[in-house]
């Protein structure tokens, strides 16, 4: 039974009976069509109207129609199995996450040629990133003494090849072992049989991802989840070559989705918690605190503890957790406060909405509160009118289905992925308290009355460093992920970045905050590189927007403006590209004193200049500058 | 047998996603936009999942029409 919570991708709402007449209907749609195509997405999709919403992309692209605000994606496509039923699927999935993939398919069974050759068809498509498709029928001899080191070998070789010929990071899959025991039990540990071998395998290929920009498809854990007898269709195999059981690939394409969102930035971050009937069973305002059940020891009890506990789990690990709530403000609040079981307390949220206000009004001003996109938040709630509400007036926040039997509230929840991510580094571990202090900032700035005393109240402290090895793998994360406050939404892998610390042309900027509500780490990041003999041309100007209207931007540009003069340059030249997502920073360079040049009528880019004897003035923070004196020594 | 030619029909029209198809006895791919190696593939598994039967890649191969489908799930069915 929750097999099939996976399996029909239970967490989605049914699809609506006319689906393939409101899909035919996109295409008479004028303007951005990315929205609607993304709400159809999101349902649960058999692979026929998977692979219809593929066509309709397909036609829609070849008619010149937006997609906008889907994300572009070029992903090549090689393995061992047929995989042609599967590339439709990768697609409109996509779509599901905010993406709008393009698949590049190659010959069956040329895969290292194609890996090798930098004209083969994957390494001259331009791909984003390469899925190695493969499955254990891929490694011949498997279970011979050398079995472990030649597959480690061959798919090394793979990543290598695509990355140097095609500029394609891989996605990397392990393997589901085979369902049938060569020996027993003791396969285990025996790398001569096929699953002693591919555990090797695995453990070590996910160890070799971790250490690279590529990303992991673990394939062999999705296998597990549905069970391997499952998983693997011997029938299927001999029809069509098929990797696995096709009743698995809408479940197999929404990891995949998941994962290139993720890539691009896109994980949701903000986990809002509906509370009667969600986080604890009953209703606080009928029941009261002896009523409500959350007990240890209460069957009913214990499957809303176990949703406060992930919930905290998620917290732990980043996520930021908010409450709405139709109830009154301090009843809502009572078993926060008083309930000895409850597991989850006040300061675990970082914005408490109770009010008799409709939820989708409420969600949007958690999102204003915590200066986070819409598009960011996930929310829980047990009432199937609500969920519907806010799919309709906010098709940006996800909202899981939920089954009528709170135990698999949390099963489905986890199962739908919305937090996937595909690196963990101790800011992240730190970020559900950064949106907290942020939210609190937010309240203060509120009864602060005028900026200037709001700001000055901070105590603000701002740390100017170049690109290092130390921030390396945080301004690599910045670089992916930023999209609002993003001047050219330029990327950089953590190679690139390594580059860049090496370059003696190239000007960086790693730039923390901390303040009196904590250490906000490392919030903006700046490339410049050198722009005729006389100036410097901002490459890239990007800033977390947890700081925004700070004045760090002003701060930035006044060690910029300095860096610049001893640098001997007279101009800073500054790119504005538009993106969707980027509206923000439209009149960054405006604000700031630039004059605008020029202006690009294709792509919409303007470009700024700004004298280098401009004097900036200061902005109300302490300045620490970490090698101020190596880079002075390096610019005589 | 009629309720297998609705369900064929209903399935027929997913996969091959067109509303006019309707199942009947002499139907065969050649008769069908699309129905080339690979949609084969698709629509039997379609059938697998709709009627809940399963196929051996000998039978998969061997329907030359829709009514040749038809009674192969019949006699699973009722098996």
């Amino acid at each position: 039974m929750s097999e099939d919570i996976l399996k029909d991708l239970s967490w989605l709402p049914r699809a609506p009976d006319d689906f393939r007449k409101q899909r035919r209907a996109l295409s008479d749609k004028a303007g951005p069509i990315g929205q609607d195509l993304r709400f159809l997405a999101t349902h649960q999709l058999s692979d026929s109207q998977l692979t219809q919403l593929a066509q309709s992309i397909a036609d829609l692209r070849s008619a010149g129609a937006d997609l906008s605000p889907l994300v572009p994606f070029r992903l090549g496509l090689v393995g061992n199995g047929t995989l042609d039923l599967l590339a439709p699927l990768l697609v409109a999935s996509a779509v599901r996450h905010g993406i709008a993939l393009e698949v590049v398919q190659t010959e069956y069974g040329q895969l290292m040629q194609e890996a090798m050759s930098p004209q083969s068809g994957i390494n001259s498509g331009k791909c984003d990133a390469v899925l190695l498709a493969l499955d254990y029928r891929a490694l011949p001899g498997i279970g011979s003494p050398t079995s472990v080191n030649d597959a480690l070998a061959f798919i090394g070789a793979l990543r290598e090849g695509f990355r140097q010929n095609g500029g394609a990071i891989s996605i990397v899959q392990t393997f589901a072992p085979p369902a049938e025991a060569l020996f027993g039990h003791i396969d285990r540990v025996l790398d001569a049989s096929p699953r002693g071998a591919l555990d090797r395998i695995n453990t070590e290929l996910a160890r070799s991802v971790a250490a690279s920009d590529d990303a992991l498809l673990d394939v062999a854990a999705i296998a597990e989840l549905v069970g391997l007898a499952n998983w693997h269709s011997p029938q299927q195999w001999n029809l069509a070559k098929l990797p696995f059981d096709a009743a698995y690939a809408p479940f197999y394409a929404d990891h995949v989705a998941r994962l290139i969102a993720a890539i691009k930035g896109k994980s949701r971050r903000v986990l809002i918690l509906d509370l009667d009937n969600t986080v604890w069973g009953g209703v606080i305002g009928d029941d009261g605190l002896e009523g409500i059940r959350i007990a240890q020891g209460d069957a009913v009890g214990e499957a809303f503890l176990a949703v406060q506990a992930n919930a905290l789990a998620l917290r732990a690990r980043g996520v930021v957790l908010a409450v709405s709530s139709k109830n009154t403000d301090s009843v809502a609040r009572g078993p926060f406060r008083e309930h000895p079981e409850m597991l989850l307390r006040e300061d675990h949220i970082a914005v408490f909405q109770a009010n008799w206000s409709d939820k989708a009004t409420n969600i949007k001003s958690i999102a204003n509160e915590l200066s986070l996109g819409l598009d960011a938040m996930v929310f829980l709630d047990d009432n199937p009118m609500e969920r519907d509400l806010v799919r309709r007036m906010l098709p940006q926040v996800a909202v899981p289905e939920l089954p009528a039997d709170p135990a698999l509230y949390v099963r489905t929840l986890m199962a739908a992925g919305y937090f996937e991510t595909i690196a963990f580094s101790e800011e992240d571990r730190k970020r559900a308290d950064f949106y907290q202090d942020n939210a609190k900032r937010v309240a203060l700035q509120a009864s602060a009355g005028d900026l200037d005393s709001y700001l000055a109240s901070l105590n603000m402290e701002i740390f100017f460093a170049p690109f290092d090895a130390m921030g390396r793998k945080r301004i690599a994360q910045l670089i992916s992920k930023s999209n609002q406050f993003n001047l050219t939404t330029r990327r950089y892998t953590e190679a690139d970045v390594a580059e860049l610390e090496e370059d003696p042309d190239v000007f960086t900027l790693q730039v923390r905050l901390t303040d009196a509500f904590g250490d906000n780490g490392m919030i903006s990041v700046i490339v410049c590189r050198p722009h005729g003999d006389d100036a410097w041309e901002i490459d890239t100007w990007l800033m977390s927007c947890r700081v925004l209207k700070r004045r760090v931007e002003q701060m930035v540009l006044r060690e910029l403006v300095e860096a610049a003069r001893r640098h001997g340059k007279k101009r800073l030249v500054g790119v504005y590209i538009p993106t969707d997502r980027n509206a923000l920073v439209v009149e960054h360079y405006a604000e700031l004193g630039f004059t605008q040049v020029a202006t690009d009528a294709t792509d919409g880019r303007t470009v700024w200049e700004l004298d280098t004897a401009t004097e900036v003035p200061e902005a109300p923070m302490t300045v620490h500058r970490a090698a101020q004196r190596a880079e002075a020594e390096a610019a005589q | 047998m009629q309720d297998i030619y609705d369900k064929l029909t209903e399935i027929l029209q997913d996969v091959f996603d067109d509303d006019e198809i309707v199942a009947s006895p002499e139907l065969a791919a050649a008769d069908v936009d699309g129905w080339d190696s690979l949609a084969h593939v698709r629509f039997i598994l379609a059938i697998e999942r709709g009627f809940g039967v399963k196929f051996s890649a000998a039978e998969a191969s061997a329907f030359a029409n829709v009514g040749e489908l038809a009674n192969g799930i019949a006699a699973k069915r009722s098996a």
